[in-house]
């Protein structure tokens, strides 16, 4: 359809994305308007407080940097889980398995000794693997079972968390670290720095790999088609001949692949050791940039890129001001709640659509005049 | 006599999806009268009996109710109005008794607790009233459907309806439980009541109506007296165009045996009955094997057992030589089938997903339709494309959602994808329920063609004009049996047909028996 042509008269369709975008959109204004109100409350020196969370992030390189590495593995998670939400599972156990990607890469980078490039790859397999693990047991249990993956997922991260720790505890610890923390990693092992004066590691060209690779699987190629109609109608899935157990254990153990290869790569970009004390808090918020990003992987970099900017403006902002970083997690919540809400904005919808019916109706009656 | 009791002025509804389902509608019926509403499916029939029930709110206009504007937001004050709606789906509580279904919401009392002596004397008082025979003290459930529809109706009457819509009511209905209903229907009329009649059967609203409303694409397209227009006038008016009512059919030239089932016996997943007791029939190619029968009466089950949806059964069914029961549904598929479910929303589509998404689905995953590891877009943008246009699939473009188009043409999407596999078995269960006559018509003439190109069909239908007129011979479904075969189709007439759908006739087994070894 050409430009002027939708100018004239929208599509129902086209309304329809319209308001998506804006829901998504505004949600985010309204936690950030509501996050300034709060800031407004309780600081001495809201205006102060108000730079340093909006441009905080930008004034300085190191403070860029930090952007990225926050947004790094976020894009493992949040690629993770349009995969698995694709299927309409609510399998949340991406949280464990990048805990216990983590493990994977560490025992890779502890236990083994090889050359430079091949090292870390071997490690990022073996986060993967540690990861799909985790993933794969709620979907198992589904599958055979029946049993819903939202209480058998979140049981499985304690699991994965008891698991990581046990081993860091009991197996690799480092005697000599004077903390509970595994050996250090193997120099080979470690993912190179590309950025003077900030830590962006080479883990972030590895996530927009993947962000391109996922959208790629979901949205173009056969196996992502029959991950989208299961999660979509499973009924219609099942008539038309598709295998869906296969599928959604498919989806499933590609989106704990994923969550493990983001912990591998976390802890291989960001830290010499593995020194973890518990759950990170990663797969959760992959959850939540999955969510922003409709499940399309190829709006998942945006989605990241937003949550790790508010995550350094509120760090920032606690740091030079006397706002706690809290404030942030209210904002996160704030914005799922409005995302999440198909009613929200309905009304002015509706009433878009009858305009639009409207326009469409008069249109009609001049072509029939004519 | 003719004096307006309810007018509709104005009615435009939008429904959150962008469709207009009633532009500027104006709709009026008068006292003592059964008035006939018809039109397609997708031209707004139901969408504005359900404003008018208060189920659906408009955009636009108002409705006057004696000639004062009333606000019908939802269901409690059109019955207070004395509005009533019987729907297509029974709104009935199955294990209660017809007395305790007949006051509810409205439950007599006794010391504060349910009379259940009021009730009965409620009904049978109602029943008397309006010359109704109904048992109080029976459970819904042991209660045939045109019982269950009475029950409907005098629960309507109860709560003091004036206005009477029903929602397709002869749809689930025999020929016999239909001419009981359209005496009581008349009675009703002659005491002042308005009755709304919606309805896709044209011999029905003659026989029965005063007068008739006609509505296409949403707007009403005229208002007339029954006796004034034909049969043929009212169907030009609702598809805007002549059609034919007559599916055009040559002699049958059956080939090799395509489905043949076994001694199928399933039982029911609710309760100790047999579904399925003992069926066995054959299909073959070129030729159109129909069912009929009143739903409920092991349809369901025998079609998904043969499409392989449900592989809990006895005996045996093959495809083509292949056994259903230890292949999967895609090898089933790969091996010839093709299958209309009758559950269009829940089996046919993805509602979600766009028409193109919905039009590939059972080749998707053919070497034809790959370019590398990816999809080949291109080729499945041009196949979407022919064949919306092959099938004449009103949209705005194939990546439209599903859930956006009407009835009928939700379904010529599914019958894009289920005719043109290349199958040489076509289940067809109740493939044009719901839909309007154009589309109905042409799904109609595909079966015929693909049978005329040497598929075998099963067409299972509760529409008996449909199962009639298409089918090259015959059997009647009752109580998960085959009551009845006719090999030729032609040879039978509704009333035998209803006979033996109701259970009142079967046949010997000898003569059923020839379904499964028609050599």
């Amino acid at each position: 359809m050409t430009k002027s042509v939708s100018k004239s008269i929208k599509t129902p369709k086209e309304v329809e994305r319209e308001f998506d975008i804006l829901r998504v959109l505004l949600g985010m204004t309204i936690a950030l308007c509501i996050a300034f109100l709060i800031i407004l409350l309780i600081s001495k020196d809201p205006l102060g407080a108000l730079k340093s969370f909006v441009i905080g992030p930008l004034s300085t390189l190191r403070r860029m940097g930090n952007v990225v590495e926050a947004m790094t593995p976020l894009l493992f998670t949040g690629v993770a889980v349009c995969f698995i939400f694709s299927a309409n599972q609510t399998n949340m156990a991406v949280e464990g398995g990048f805990l216990l990607g983590a493990l994977g890469a560490t025992i890779g980078a502890t236990v083994f000794h090889l050359p430079p490039v091949i090292h870390p790859l071997v490690c990022l397999l073996l986060g993967g693997l540690f990861g799909a693990f985790a993933c794969y047991v709620p979907a198992l249990l589904y599958v055979k079972f029946n049993s819903k993956p939202v209480v058998s997922s979140l049981m499985m991260n304690y699991i994965c968390m008891y698991i990581a720790l046990g081993i860091i505890n009991h197996v690799i610890r480092d005697p000599g670290a004077g903390f509970p923390a595994s050996y250090t990693f193997d120099e080979t092992a470690q993912l190179a720095r590309v950025l003077k004066g900030t830590h962006v590691h080479a883990g972030i060209f590895v996530g927009l790999v993947v962000v391109l690779v996922g959208y790629l699987y979901l949205y173009r190629s056969r196996k992502g088609y029959e991950i989208r109609m299961v999660g979509k109608n499973v009924n219609f899935a099942a008539y038309s001949g598709m295998p869906v157990n296969k599928v959604l254990m498919n989806s499933q153990l590609i989106g704990g692949f994923l969550a493990g290869m983001g912990g591998a790569v976390e802890v291989l970009g960001m830290y010499t050791r593995f020194q973890y004390q518990g759950l990170t808090g990663h797969g959760f918020d992959g959850i939540l940039v999955g969510i922003i990003a409709g499940y399309n992987p190829a709006i998942v970099p945006l989605a990241a890129l937003f949550l790790g900017y508010i995550r350094v403006g509120a760090d920032v902002m606690s740091r030079m001001n006397d706002i706690p970083i809290e404030l942030v997690s209210i904002i996160q919540s704030i914005i799922i709640v409005l995302v999440v809400a198909e009613r929200f904005l309905y009304k002015q919808k509706h009433r878009k659509l009858v305009e639009v019916a409207h326009k469409e109706l008069a249109r009609e009656e001049v072509a029939a005049n004519e | 006599m003719d004096t307006v009791v309810l007018s509709m002025e104005n009615i435009t509804k939008v429904y959150s999806n962008g469709f207009v389902a009633n532009k500027n509608v104006n709709f009026s019926v008068n006292e003592g009268e059964i008035h006939a509403l018809v039109g397609e499916n997708g031209a707004g029939k139901s969408t504005l009996m359900k404003v008018l029930f208060g189920v659906e709110k408009p955009d636009e206009g108002h409705i006057l109710l004696h000639g004062k504007e009333i606000h019908i937001d939802n269901p409690i004050v059109a019955i207070k109005s004395g509005i009533g709606m019987v729907h297509q789906h029974f709104m009935l509580v199955p294990s209660l008794t017809v007395a305790e279904n007949m006051v509810l919401g409205m439950e007599p009392k006794k010391k504060g607790l349910f009379s259940m002596e009021q009730a009965v004397k409620i009904t049978e008082e109602a029943a008397t009233k309006f010359h109704f025979q109904v048992d109080a003290t029976a459970r819904i459930e042991d209660l045939s459907v045109g019982k269950k529809q009475k029950i409907e109706i005098l629960k309507a009457l109860v709560r003091g309806a004036r206005i009477l819509i029903l929602d397709e009511p002869t749809a689930v209905l025999t020929p016999q439980e239909t001419k009981e209903l359209f005496v009581e229907l008349k009675n009703l009329r002659d005491e002042g009541l308005t009755v709304i009649f919606i309805s896709h059967k044209l011999n029905e609203v003659t026989e029965l109506c005063d007068r008739i409303t006609v509505m296409r694409a949403g707007r009403t397209i005229g208002v007339q007296e029954v006796r004034n227009v034909s049969e043929s006038d009212i169907s030009r008016k609702m598809i805007g165009r002549d059609v034919q009512l007559n599916i055009q059919k040559s002699r049958a030239k059956p080939g090799d045996i395509v489905l043949n089932v076994k001694n199928v016996t399933k039982y029911s997943r609710t309760s100790a009955k047999k579904a399925l007791d003992g069926i066995s029939l054959r299909v073959r190619r070129g030729e159109i094997l129909g069912i009929a029968g009143v739903e409920g009466n092991g349809q369901t089950e025998l079609s998904e057992s043969i499409t392989g949806m449900d592989k809990e059964f006895e005996g045996s069914i093959q495809i083509g030589g292949m056994d259903v029961k230890n292949h999967s549904i895609r090898q089933a598929r790969e091996h010839g089938l093709a299958h209309i479910s009758e559950d269009r929303i829940t089996y046919g589509i993805v509602g979600d997903g766009s028409i193109e998404e919905n039009i590939i689905s059972d080749r998707y995953y053919k070497p034809d339709f790959q370019k590398g590891p990816l999809l080949d877009l291109r080729k499945i943008d041009k196949l979407a494309d022919e064949l919306i246009g092959r099938f004449d699939i009103k949209c705005d473009g194939r990546d439209q959602p599903i859930k956006m188009l009407s009835g009928g043409n939700m379904q010529k999407v599914v019958v894009a994808r289920e005719f043109t596999s290349g199958s040489s078995l076509i289940v067809a269960n109740q493939p044009t329920r719901g839909i309007d006559v154009g589309a109905s018509e042409f799904i109609r003439n595909k079966l015929v063609e693909l049978r005329d190109q040497g598929a075998g069909v099963l067409l299972i239908s509760a529409d008996l004009n449909e199962v009639m007129e298409l089918s090259d011979s015959l059997i009647v479904m009752s109580d998960g049996k085959i009551a009845a075969y006719f090999e030729d189709a032609a040879a039978v007439s509704t009333d035998e047909l209803g006979e033996y759908m109701l259970g009142i006739r079967t046949m010997t087994p000898d003569k059923i028996r020839r379904v499964a070894d028609n050599d």
